[in-house]
Protein backbone atom coordinates (compact mmCIF):
# COMPACT_ATOMS: atom_id res chain seq x y z
CA UNK A 1 0.00 0.00 0.00
CA UNK A 2 1.37 3.36 -0.98
CA UNK A 3 -0.81 5.24 1.46
CA UNK A 4 -1.43 7.99 -1.06
CA UNK A 5 -5.00 9.27 -1.09
CA UNK A 6 -7.10 11.32 -3.48
CA UNK A 7 -9.95 13.74 -3.08
CA UNK A 8 -12.41 13.34 -5.92
CA UNK A 9 -15.50 15.15 -7.10
CA UNK A 10 -18.06 12.67 -8.42
CA UNK A 11 -21.04 13.50 -10.61
CA UNK A 12 -23.26 10.44 -10.44
CA UNK A 13 -26.50 9.73 -12.32
CA UNK A 14 -29.28 9.11 -9.80
CA UNK A 15 -32.63 7.77 -10.91
CA UNK A 16 -35.15 6.39 -8.44
CA UNK A 17 -36.77 3.93 -10.83
CA UNK A 18 -37.41 3.02 -14.48
CA UNK A 19 -40.00 5.74 -14.96
CA UNK A 20 -38.54 8.40 -12.69
CA UNK A 21 -36.70 11.37 -14.12
CA UNK A 22 -32.98 11.11 -13.46
CA UNK A 23 -30.50 13.76 -12.41
CA UNK A 24 -26.82 14.16 -11.67
CA UNK A 25 -25.81 14.43 -8.05
CA UNK A 26 -22.43 15.70 -6.96
CA UNK A 27 -20.39 14.18 -4.15
CA UNK A 28 -17.05 15.28 -2.74
CA UNK A 29 -15.12 12.18 -1.82
CA UNK A 30 -11.89 12.62 0.17
CA UNK A 31 -9.55 9.89 1.35
CA UNK A 32 -9.67 7.57 -1.67
CA UNK A 33 -6.64 5.28 -1.79
CA UNK A 34 -4.91 5.02 -5.17
CA UNK A 35 -4.85 1.24 -4.66
CA UNK A 36 -8.63 0.96 -4.73
CA UNK A 37 -10.48 -0.24 -7.76
CA UNK A 38 -13.15 1.99 -9.23
CA UNK A 39 -15.89 -0.15 -7.67
CA UNK A 40 -14.21 -0.04 -4.25
CA UNK A 41 -14.22 3.74 -4.57
CA UNK A 42 -17.99 3.53 -5.14
CA UNK A 43 -18.27 1.18 -2.12
CA UNK A 44 -16.63 3.88 -0.02
CA UNK A 45 -19.07 6.45 -1.40
CA UNK A 46 -21.99 4.16 -0.53
CA UNK A 47 -20.75 3.49 2.99
CA UNK A 48 -20.56 7.21 3.61
CA UNK A 49 -23.99 7.76 2.07
CA UNK A 50 -25.36 4.98 4.30
CA UNK A 51 -23.71 6.44 7.37
CA UNK A 52 -25.30 9.81 6.59
CA UNK A 53 -28.70 8.17 6.17
CA UNK A 54 -28.85 8.64 2.39
CA UNK A 55 -29.81 6.10 -0.26
CA UNK A 56 -26.66 4.43 -1.63
CA UNK A 57 -25.90 4.51 -5.35
CA UNK A 58 -27.15 1.35 -7.09
CA UNK A 59 -24.58 -0.15 -9.45
CA UNK A 60 -24.07 -3.65 -10.77
CA UNK A 61 -21.02 -5.74 -9.85
CA UNK A 62 -20.25 -9.35 -9.15
CA UNK A 63 -16.92 -11.10 -9.71
CA UNK A 64 -14.77 -7.95 -9.62
CA UNK A 65 -12.10 -9.75 -11.63
CA UNK A 66 -13.16 -8.83 -15.13
CA UNK A 67 -14.91 -12.02 -16.17
CA UNK A 68 -18.59 -11.72 -15.30
CA UNK A 69 -19.67 -8.69 -17.30
CA UNK A 70 -21.83 -7.24 -14.52
CA UNK A 71 -20.14 -3.89 -14.09
CA UNK A 72 -21.29 -1.36 -16.58
CA UNK A 73 -20.39 2.26 -16.08
CA UNK A 74 -19.94 5.11 -18.52
CA UNK A 75 -17.04 6.95 -16.92
CA UNK A 76 -16.32 10.43 -18.25
CA UNK A 77 -18.05 9.49 -21.50
CA UNK A 78 -16.10 6.26 -21.97
CA UNK A 79 -17.54 2.79 -21.46
CA UNK A 80 -15.61 1.11 -18.59
CA UNK A 81 -13.46 4.22 -18.28
CA UNK A 82 -10.28 5.38 -19.98
CA UNK A 83 -8.17 2.23 -19.64
CA UNK A 84 -8.23 0.04 -22.73
CA UNK A 85 -9.14 -3.64 -22.49
CA UNK A 86 -10.47 -3.62 -18.92
CA UNK A 87 -13.88 -3.69 -17.31
CA UNK A 88 -14.75 -1.07 -14.68
CA UNK A 89 -13.83 -3.45 -11.85
CA UNK A 90 -10.26 -3.69 -13.15
CA UNK A 91 -9.85 0.06 -13.42
CA UNK A 92 -7.84 1.41 -10.52
CA UNK A 93 -7.83 4.80 -8.90
CA UNK A 94 -4.10 5.27 -9.53
CA UNK A 95 -5.16 6.44 -13.01
CA UNK A 96 -6.78 9.51 -11.44
CA UNK A 97 -5.28 12.61 -9.97
CA UNK A 98 -6.15 14.48 -6.83
CA UNK A 99 -9.06 16.84 -7.47
CA UNK A 100 -10.33 15.09 -10.61
CA UNK A 101 -14.01 15.33 -11.47
CA UNK A 102 -15.46 11.99 -12.55
CA UNK A 103 -18.83 11.79 -14.29
CA UNK A 104 -20.54 8.41 -13.95
CA UNK A 105 -23.55 7.44 -16.08
CA UNK A 106 -25.37 4.20 -16.84
CA UNK A 107 -25.31 2.56 -20.30
CA UNK A 108 -27.84 4.38 -22.45
CA UNK A 109 -29.85 2.62 -25.13
CA UNK A 110 -33.55 2.05 -25.60
CA UNK A 111 -32.80 -1.69 -25.42
CA UNK A 112 -31.22 -1.23 -21.95
CA UNK A 113 -33.79 0.64 -19.82
CA UNK A 114 -32.49 2.02 -16.55
CA UNK A 115 -33.75 0.07 -13.54
CA UNK A 116 -32.22 2.31 -10.90
CA UNK A 117 -29.32 4.78 -10.76
CA UNK A 118 -26.52 3.07 -12.71
CA UNK A 119 -28.22 -0.31 -13.17
CA UNK A 120 -29.69 -1.16 -16.56
CA UNK A 121 -31.73 -4.12 -17.76
CA UNK A 122 -29.68 -6.06 -20.31
CA UNK A 123 -32.36 -8.71 -20.95
CA UNK A 124 -32.28 -8.29 -24.78
CA UNK A 125 -28.82 -9.90 -24.68
CA UNK A 126 -30.44 -12.96 -23.10
CA UNK A 127 -33.04 -12.97 -25.88
CA UNK A 128 -30.26 -13.07 -28.48
CA UNK A 129 -28.55 -15.98 -26.70
CA UNK A 130 -31.86 -17.83 -26.36
CA UNK A 131 -32.42 -17.47 -30.10
CA UNK A 132 -29.35 -19.53 -31.01
CA UNK A 133 -26.42 -19.23 -28.63
CA UNK A 134 -26.23 -22.97 -28.03
CA UNK A 135 -25.64 -26.22 -29.87
CA UNK A 136 -28.28 -28.95 -29.97
CA UNK A 137 -26.09 -31.92 -29.12
CA UNK A 138 -27.08 -35.21 -27.51
CA UNK A 139 -26.14 -34.55 -23.90
CA UNK A 140 -24.79 -37.94 -22.89
CA UNK A 141 -21.76 -38.38 -20.73
CA UNK A 142 -18.88 -35.99 -21.22
CA UNK A 143 -17.00 -36.77 -24.44
CA UNK A 144 -13.32 -37.58 -24.36
CA UNK A 145 -11.06 -34.60 -24.67
CA UNK A 146 -9.75 -34.09 -28.20
CA UNK A 147 -12.21 -36.56 -29.69
CA UNK A 148 -13.20 -33.85 -32.14
CA UNK A 149 -10.12 -32.50 -33.92
CA UNK A 150 -10.16 -28.70 -34.15
CA UNK A 151 -7.56 -26.72 -36.09
CA UNK A 152 -5.48 -24.50 -33.82
CA UNK A 153 -6.38 -21.33 -35.77
CA UNK A 154 -10.10 -22.07 -35.52
CA UNK A 155 -9.95 -22.74 -31.79
CA UNK A 156 -7.85 -19.59 -31.21
CA UNK A 157 -10.34 -17.49 -33.13
CA UNK A 158 -13.31 -19.08 -31.39
CA UNK A 159 -11.70 -18.46 -28.01
CA UNK A 160 -11.05 -14.81 -28.91
CA UNK A 161 -14.77 -14.46 -29.63
CA UNK A 162 -15.73 -16.47 -26.54
CA UNK A 163 -13.99 -13.90 -24.36
CA UNK A 164 -17.10 -11.74 -24.66
CA UNK A 165 -18.51 -11.27 -21.16
CA UNK A 166 -21.77 -9.72 -22.39
CA UNK A 167 -21.30 -6.49 -20.46
CA UNK A 168 -22.93 -4.31 -23.12
CA UNK A 169 -20.10 -1.79 -23.49
CA UNK A 170 -20.36 -2.23 -27.28
CA UNK A 171 -23.99 -1.11 -27.24
CA UNK A 172 -23.18 1.68 -24.79
CA UNK A 173 -20.37 3.02 -26.95
CA UNK A 174 -22.11 2.61 -30.31
CA UNK A 175 -23.59 5.89 -31.59
CA UNK A 176 -26.39 3.76 -33.09
CA UNK A 177 -26.99 1.60 -30.02
CA UNK A 178 -26.15 -1.50 -32.09
CA UNK A 179 -25.27 -4.87 -30.58
CA UNK A 180 -23.43 -6.26 -33.60
CA UNK A 181 -20.17 -6.83 -31.74
CA UNK A 182 -21.87 -8.82 -28.97
CA UNK A 183 -23.96 -10.90 -31.38
CA UNK A 184 -21.08 -11.51 -33.78
CA UNK A 185 -18.84 -12.68 -30.93
CA UNK A 186 -21.51 -15.04 -29.63
CA UNK A 187 -22.06 -16.37 -33.15
CA UNK A 188 -18.38 -16.73 -33.96
CA UNK A 189 -17.48 -18.75 -30.88
CA UNK A 190 -19.96 -21.43 -31.98
CA UNK A 191 -19.79 -20.99 -35.76
CA UNK A 192 -16.02 -21.43 -35.89
CA UNK A 193 -16.04 -24.81 -34.13
CA UNK A 194 -17.01 -28.20 -35.58
CA UNK A 195 -19.79 -28.65 -33.00
CA UNK A 196 -21.41 -25.44 -34.21
CA UNK A 197 -21.54 -26.30 -37.91
CA UNK A 198 -24.80 -28.22 -37.99
CA UNK A 199 -26.83 -25.19 -36.96
CA UNK A 200 -24.48 -22.51 -38.28
CA UNK A 201 -26.81 -20.74 -40.69
CA UNK A 202 -30.09 -21.15 -38.84
CA UNK A 203 -28.33 -19.89 -35.71
CA UNK A 204 -26.97 -16.87 -37.56
CA UNK A 205 -30.38 -15.88 -38.93
CA UNK A 206 -32.14 -16.45 -35.59
CA UNK A 207 -29.64 -14.44 -33.54
CA UNK A 208 -29.29 -11.57 -36.03
CA UNK A 209 -33.07 -11.25 -36.42
CA UNK A 210 -33.54 -11.21 -32.64
CA UNK A 211 -30.76 -8.63 -32.29
CA UNK A 212 -32.46 -6.37 -34.81
CA UNK A 213 -35.72 -6.51 -32.87
CA UNK A 214 -34.02 -4.63 -30.04
CA UNK A 215 -30.95 -2.76 -31.22
CA UNK A 216 -29.74 -0.32 -33.86
CA UNK A 217 -27.68 -1.14 -36.93
CA UNK A 218 -23.96 -1.12 -37.57
CA UNK A 219 -22.37 1.78 -39.46
CA UNK A 220 -18.79 0.58 -38.96
CA UNK A 221 -17.62 3.39 -36.69
CA UNK A 222 -15.52 0.93 -34.68
CA UNK A 223 -16.47 2.49 -31.31
CA UNK A 224 -17.53 -0.93 -29.94
CA UNK A 225 -14.12 -2.46 -30.55
CA UNK A 226 -12.44 0.49 -28.80
CA UNK A 227 -14.76 0.18 -25.79
CA UNK A 228 -14.74 -3.61 -25.45
CA UNK A 229 -13.05 -4.72 -22.19
CA UNK A 230 -12.07 -7.94 -23.96
CA UNK A 231 -10.87 -6.12 -27.09
CA UNK A 232 -13.03 -8.23 -29.38
CA UNK A 233 -12.39 -7.36 -33.01
CA UNK A 234 -14.96 -6.01 -35.45
CA UNK A 235 -13.60 -8.67 -37.81
CA UNK A 236 -16.24 -10.87 -36.16
CA UNK A 237 -18.94 -8.46 -37.37
CA UNK A 238 -17.72 -9.00 -40.93
CA UNK A 239 -17.89 -12.77 -40.36
CA UNK A 240 -21.44 -12.45 -39.06
CA UNK A 241 -22.44 -10.33 -42.07
CA UNK A 242 -20.95 -12.91 -44.43
CA UNK A 243 -22.72 -15.82 -42.72
CA UNK A 244 -26.02 -13.94 -42.64
CA UNK A 245 -25.84 -13.17 -46.37
CA UNK A 246 -24.93 -16.79 -47.12
CA UNK A 247 -27.78 -17.99 -44.93
CA UNK A 248 -30.33 -15.79 -46.69
CA UNK A 249 -29.16 -16.10 -50.28
CA UNK A 250 -28.31 -19.76 -50.61
CA UNK A 251 -30.50 -22.82 -50.44
CA UNK A 252 -29.97 -24.40 -47.07
CA UNK A 253 -32.63 -27.07 -47.43
CA UNK A 254 -30.03 -29.61 -48.47
CA UNK A 255 -28.11 -29.00 -45.28
CA UNK A 256 -31.27 -29.32 -43.23
CA UNK A 257 -31.01 -25.70 -42.14
CA UNK A 258 -34.01 -24.25 -43.91
CA UNK A 259 -36.24 -22.54 -41.40
CA UNK B 1 -60.26 -40.62 -28.21
CA UNK B 2 -57.07 -39.42 -29.55
CA UNK B 3 -57.40 -36.54 -31.90
CA UNK B 4 -54.77 -36.10 -34.48
CA UNK B 5 -53.70 -32.52 -34.68
CA UNK B 6 -52.81 -31.34 -38.12
CA UNK B 7 -49.30 -29.98 -38.25
CA UNK B 8 -49.48 -26.23 -37.81
CA UNK B 9 -49.40 -24.61 -41.19
CA UNK B 10 -46.14 -22.81 -41.62
CA UNK B 11 -46.39 -19.10 -41.95
CA UNK B 12 -46.04 -18.21 -45.58
CA UNK B 13 -42.53 -17.06 -46.19
CA UNK B 14 -41.95 -13.85 -48.07
CA UNK B 15 -39.75 -14.08 -51.16
CA UNK B 16 -36.12 -14.16 -50.05
CA UNK B 17 -35.06 -10.79 -51.47
CA UNK B 18 -37.72 -9.09 -49.34
CA UNK B 19 -36.87 -11.08 -46.19
CA UNK B 20 -33.22 -10.27 -46.77
CA UNK B 21 -33.78 -6.56 -47.39
CA UNK B 22 -35.97 -6.30 -44.31
CA UNK B 23 -33.01 -7.07 -42.07
CA UNK B 24 -30.47 -4.37 -41.23
CA UNK B 25 -27.56 -6.64 -42.16
CA UNK B 26 -29.27 -7.22 -45.52
CA UNK B 27 -29.82 -3.49 -46.01
CA UNK B 28 -26.15 -2.82 -45.32
CA UNK B 29 -25.25 -5.49 -47.89
CA UNK B 30 -27.53 -3.81 -50.42
CA UNK B 31 -25.98 -0.44 -49.55
CA UNK B 32 -22.53 -1.88 -50.16
CA UNK B 33 -23.49 -3.38 -53.53
CA UNK B 34 -25.29 -0.21 -54.68
CA UNK B 35 -22.29 1.74 -53.36
CA UNK B 36 -19.99 -0.34 -55.56
CA UNK B 37 -22.22 0.51 -58.55
CA UNK B 38 -22.06 4.19 -57.66
CA UNK B 39 -18.32 4.02 -57.07
CA UNK B 40 -17.81 2.39 -60.48
CA UNK B 41 -19.80 5.19 -62.07
CA UNK B 42 -17.88 7.93 -60.24
CA UNK B 43 -14.51 6.46 -61.25
CA UNK B 44 -15.47 6.10 -64.95
CA UNK B 45 -17.07 9.56 -64.95
CA UNK B 46 -13.94 11.17 -63.54
CA UNK B 47 -11.59 9.38 -65.94
CA UNK B 48 -13.80 10.19 -68.92
CA UNK B 49 -13.92 13.86 -67.98
CA UNK B 50 -10.13 14.05 -68.03
CA UNK B 51 -10.59 14.22 -71.79
CA UNK B 52 -11.47 17.85 -71.12
CA UNK B 53 -7.72 18.40 -70.99
CA UNK B 54 -7.17 16.89 -74.46
CA UNK B 55 -9.51 18.96 -76.58
CA UNK B 56 -13.12 19.87 -77.24
CA UNK B 57 -13.25 17.28 -80.03
CA UNK B 58 -11.92 14.52 -77.77
CA UNK B 59 -14.41 15.00 -74.97
CA UNK B 60 -17.36 15.53 -77.31
CA UNK B 61 -16.45 12.40 -79.26
CA UNK B 62 -16.19 10.57 -75.93
CA UNK B 63 -19.72 11.72 -75.11
CA UNK B 64 -20.91 10.47 -78.47
CA UNK B 65 -19.09 7.17 -77.95
CA UNK B 66 -21.03 6.66 -74.70
CA UNK B 67 -24.28 7.00 -76.66
CA UNK B 68 -23.09 4.60 -79.35
CA UNK B 69 -21.55 1.99 -77.05
CA UNK B 70 -21.33 -0.94 -77.88
CA UNK B 71 -21.52 0.29 -81.48
CA UNK B 72 -23.32 -2.17 -83.74
CA UNK B 73 -24.30 -4.68 -81.09
CA UNK B 74 -27.19 -2.57 -79.81
CA UNK B 75 -29.13 0.37 -81.22
CA UNK B 76 -27.80 3.81 -80.28
CA UNK B 77 -28.28 4.87 -76.60
CA UNK B 78 -29.82 1.52 -75.56
CA UNK B 79 -26.83 0.59 -73.45
CA UNK B 80 -26.64 4.14 -72.10
CA UNK B 81 -30.25 3.93 -70.94
CA UNK B 82 -29.74 0.52 -69.36
CA UNK B 83 -26.81 1.99 -67.44
CA UNK B 84 -28.90 4.98 -66.39
CA UNK B 85 -31.71 2.77 -65.11
CA UNK B 86 -29.26 0.65 -63.12
CA UNK B 87 -27.65 3.77 -61.64
CA UNK B 88 -30.98 5.32 -60.68
CA UNK B 89 -32.14 2.05 -59.08
CA UNK B 90 -28.84 1.73 -57.19
CA UNK B 91 -29.14 5.31 -55.96
CA UNK B 92 -32.77 4.84 -54.96
CA UNK B 93 -32.12 1.67 -52.97
CA UNK B 94 -28.98 3.17 -51.38
CA UNK B 95 -30.93 6.21 -50.17
CA UNK B 96 -33.91 4.14 -49.03
CA UNK B 97 -31.74 1.75 -47.03
CA UNK B 98 -29.84 4.67 -45.48
CA UNK B 99 -33.05 6.46 -44.47
CA UNK B 100 -34.57 3.31 -43.03
CA UNK B 101 -31.44 2.37 -41.05
CA UNK B 102 -31.17 5.94 -39.76
CA UNK B 103 -34.70 5.67 -38.39
CA UNK B 104 -33.87 2.30 -36.82
CA UNK B 105 -30.78 3.78 -35.16
CA UNK B 106 -32.71 6.79 -33.91
CA UNK B 107 -35.14 4.39 -32.23
CA UNK B 108 -32.25 2.49 -30.61
CA UNK B 109 -30.70 5.67 -29.19
CA UNK B 110 -33.53 8.21 -28.90
CA UNK B 111 -33.10 11.73 -27.58
CA UNK B 112 -34.02 10.80 -24.01
CA UNK B 113 -31.34 8.08 -24.03
CA UNK B 114 -28.43 10.31 -25.05
CA UNK B 115 -25.47 10.63 -22.72
CA UNK B 116 -25.74 13.68 -20.52
CA UNK B 117 -22.03 13.97 -19.87
CA UNK B 118 -19.60 15.17 -22.51
CA UNK B 119 -18.87 12.12 -24.59
CA UNK B 120 -15.87 11.86 -26.85
CA UNK B 121 -15.60 9.43 -29.74
CA UNK B 122 -12.63 7.10 -29.46
CA UNK B 123 -12.14 5.97 -33.04
CA UNK B 124 -15.17 7.10 -35.06
CA UNK B 125 -13.88 9.68 -37.50
CA UNK B 126 -15.37 12.78 -39.06
CA UNK B 127 -16.27 10.84 -42.22
CA UNK B 128 -18.11 8.03 -40.44
CA UNK B 129 -20.10 10.44 -38.28
CA UNK B 130 -21.15 12.68 -41.18
CA UNK B 131 -22.20 10.00 -43.69
CA UNK B 132 -25.83 11.07 -43.75
CA UNK B 133 -24.94 14.75 -44.27
CA UNK B 134 -22.31 14.15 -46.95
CA UNK B 135 -24.80 11.73 -48.52
CA UNK B 136 -27.52 14.39 -48.61
CA UNK B 137 -25.09 16.95 -50.07
CA UNK B 138 -24.10 14.49 -52.80
CA UNK B 139 -27.76 13.63 -53.49
CA UNK B 140 -28.71 17.31 -53.90
CA UNK B 141 -25.63 17.82 -56.00
CA UNK B 142 -26.57 14.95 -58.35
CA UNK B 143 -29.90 16.74 -58.97
CA UNK B 144 -28.19 20.04 -59.68
CA UNK B 145 -25.48 18.44 -61.81
CA UNK B 146 -28.02 16.62 -64.02
CA UNK B 147 -30.02 19.82 -64.42
CA UNK B 148 -26.87 21.79 -65.21
CA UNK B 149 -24.99 19.54 -67.62
CA UNK B 150 -27.40 16.84 -68.79
CA UNK B 151 -30.73 18.61 -69.21
CA UNK B 152 -29.31 22.10 -69.65
CA UNK B 153 -31.48 23.89 -67.12
CA UNK B 154 -28.67 25.12 -64.93
CA UNK B 155 -28.70 28.71 -66.19
CA UNK B 156 -25.65 28.58 -68.45
CA UNK B 157 -25.87 28.52 -72.26
CA UNK B 158 -26.43 24.89 -73.12
CA UNK B 159 -26.00 23.11 -76.40
CA UNK B 160 -26.87 19.43 -76.56
CA UNK B 161 -23.88 17.33 -77.53
CA UNK B 162 -21.25 20.01 -76.91
CA UNK B 163 -20.12 18.75 -73.52
CA UNK B 164 -16.92 20.78 -73.69
CA UNK B 165 -18.49 24.21 -74.04
CA UNK B 166 -21.40 23.38 -71.72
CA UNK B 167 -18.94 22.45 -69.03
CA UNK B 168 -16.70 25.48 -69.54
CA UNK B 169 -19.65 27.91 -69.62
CA UNK B 170 -21.04 26.39 -66.43
CA UNK B 171 -17.74 26.39 -64.53
CA UNK B 172 -16.98 29.95 -65.64
CA UNK B 173 -19.49 31.07 -62.99
CA UNK B 174 -17.51 31.28 -59.72
CA UNK B 175 -20.46 30.32 -57.54
CA UNK B 176 -21.19 27.22 -59.60
CA UNK B 177 -17.52 26.28 -59.60
CA UNK B 178 -17.56 26.59 -55.80
CA UNK B 179 -20.64 24.36 -55.60
CA UNK B 180 -18.86 21.68 -57.63
CA UNK B 181 -15.77 21.86 -55.44
CA UNK B 182 -17.73 21.66 -52.18
CA UNK B 183 -19.95 18.82 -53.42
CA UNK B 184 -16.96 16.80 -54.55
CA UNK B 185 -15.22 17.31 -51.22
CA UNK B 186 -18.37 15.93 -49.58
CA UNK B 187 -18.29 13.02 -52.02
CA UNK B 188 -14.67 12.37 -51.06
CA UNK B 189 -15.51 12.30 -47.35
CA UNK B 190 -18.46 9.98 -48.09
CA UNK B 191 -16.22 7.62 -50.09
CA UNK B 192 -13.49 7.72 -47.43
CA UNK B 193 -15.79 5.94 -44.98
CA UNK B 194 -18.09 4.24 -47.48
CA UNK B 195 -15.44 2.37 -49.43
CA UNK B 196 -13.88 0.95 -46.26
CA UNK B 197 -17.25 0.25 -44.67
CA UNK B 198 -18.38 -1.63 -47.78
CA UNK B 199 -15.80 -4.37 -47.13
CA UNK B 200 -17.18 -4.91 -43.61
CA UNK B 201 -20.80 -4.95 -44.76
CA UNK B 202 -20.02 -7.49 -47.47
CA UNK B 203 -17.99 -9.52 -44.98
CA UNK B 204 -14.79 -9.13 -46.99
CA UNK B 205 -12.39 -9.47 -44.12
CA UNK B 206 -9.07 -11.20 -44.20
CA UNK B 207 -5.90 -10.45 -42.25
CA UNK B 208 -4.04 -10.26 -45.53
CA UNK B 209 -6.16 -7.43 -46.91
CA UNK B 210 -7.48 -5.68 -43.80
CA UNK B 211 -4.78 -2.99 -43.76
CA UNK B 212 -5.11 -2.50 -47.51
CA UNK B 213 -8.87 -1.86 -47.18
CA UNK B 214 -8.36 1.49 -45.45
CA UNK B 215 -5.55 2.51 -47.78
CA UNK B 216 -7.71 1.60 -50.77
CA UNK B 217 -10.55 3.77 -49.43
CA UNK B 218 -8.20 6.70 -48.83
CA UNK B 219 -6.67 6.41 -52.30
CA UNK B 220 -10.04 6.15 -54.03
CA UNK B 221 -11.38 9.19 -52.16
CA UNK B 222 -8.24 11.22 -52.90
CA UNK B 223 -8.11 10.33 -56.59
CA UNK B 224 -11.81 11.09 -57.14
CA UNK B 225 -11.66 14.41 -55.29
CA UNK B 226 -8.46 15.59 -57.00
CA UNK B 227 -9.70 14.59 -60.46
CA UNK B 228 -13.16 16.08 -60.07
CA UNK B 229 -12.29 19.38 -58.43
CA UNK B 230 -9.54 19.97 -61.00
CA UNK B 231 -12.20 20.68 -63.66
CA UNK B 232 -13.87 23.74 -62.09
CA UNK B 233 -10.49 24.94 -60.83
CA UNK B 234 -8.95 24.64 -64.30
CA UNK B 235 -11.81 26.63 -65.83
CA UNK B 236 -11.70 29.28 -63.11
CA UNK B 237 -7.92 29.57 -63.47
CA UNK B 238 -8.30 30.08 -67.20
CA UNK B 239 -6.36 26.95 -68.15
CA UNK B 240 -9.35 25.68 -70.10
CA UNK B 241 -11.25 28.21 -72.23
CA UNK B 242 -14.48 28.18 -74.11
CA UNK B 243 -13.88 27.02 -77.67
CA UNK B 244 -15.33 28.11 -81.01
CA UNK B 245 -17.88 30.64 -79.76
CA UNK B 246 -20.46 31.26 -82.44
CA UNK B 247 -19.64 28.25 -84.60
CA UNK B 248 -22.21 25.53 -84.82
CA UNK B 249 -21.55 22.14 -83.42
CA UNK B 250 -19.70 19.95 -85.86
CA UNK B 251 -18.06 22.78 -87.81
CA UNK B 252 -14.31 22.95 -88.02
CA UNK B 253 -12.89 24.31 -84.86
CA UNK B 254 -9.52 25.51 -83.65
CA UNK B 255 -7.74 23.00 -81.43
CA UNK B 256 -8.57 23.76 -77.85
CA UNK B 257 -7.65 22.20 -74.57
CA UNK B 258 -5.14 22.61 -71.80
CA UNK B 259 -3.28 25.93 -72.04
CA UNK B 260 -0.67 27.28 -69.70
Amino acid sequence: MTGKTLTLRLKVWRQDGPRAAGRFEEYDLPGISVDMSFLEMLDVLNERLNADGHEPVAFEHDCREGICGSCSLMINGMAHGPQKGTATCQLHMRHYRDGDEIVIEPWRSSAFPIIKDLVVDRAPFDAIIQAGGYISAPAGSAPDANSVPIPKEASDSAMDAAQCIGCGACVAACPNGAANLFTSAKLAHLNLLPQGQAERYSRTVAMVDTMEDHFGSCTNHGECEAACPKEISIDFIALMNRDYVKAQLFNRRLAGQRR
Amino acid sequence: MATATAPAKRKRELPWPITFYRSAVGKKWVMAISGVVGLGFVVVHMIGNLKLYLSREEINLYGEALREFPKHLLPRTVFLWITRVVLVLALAVHVHAAASLTRMNARARPRNQQYQSPRDYQVANYASRTMRWTGIIVLLFIGFHLLDLTWGGGGADFERGDAYNNLVRSFDRPLVAAVYVVANLALGVHLFHGVWSMFQSLGVNNPRINKARKRFAQSVAAIIVIGNISFPIAVQAGWVDEACVGTEHGEPCEPSGLKF
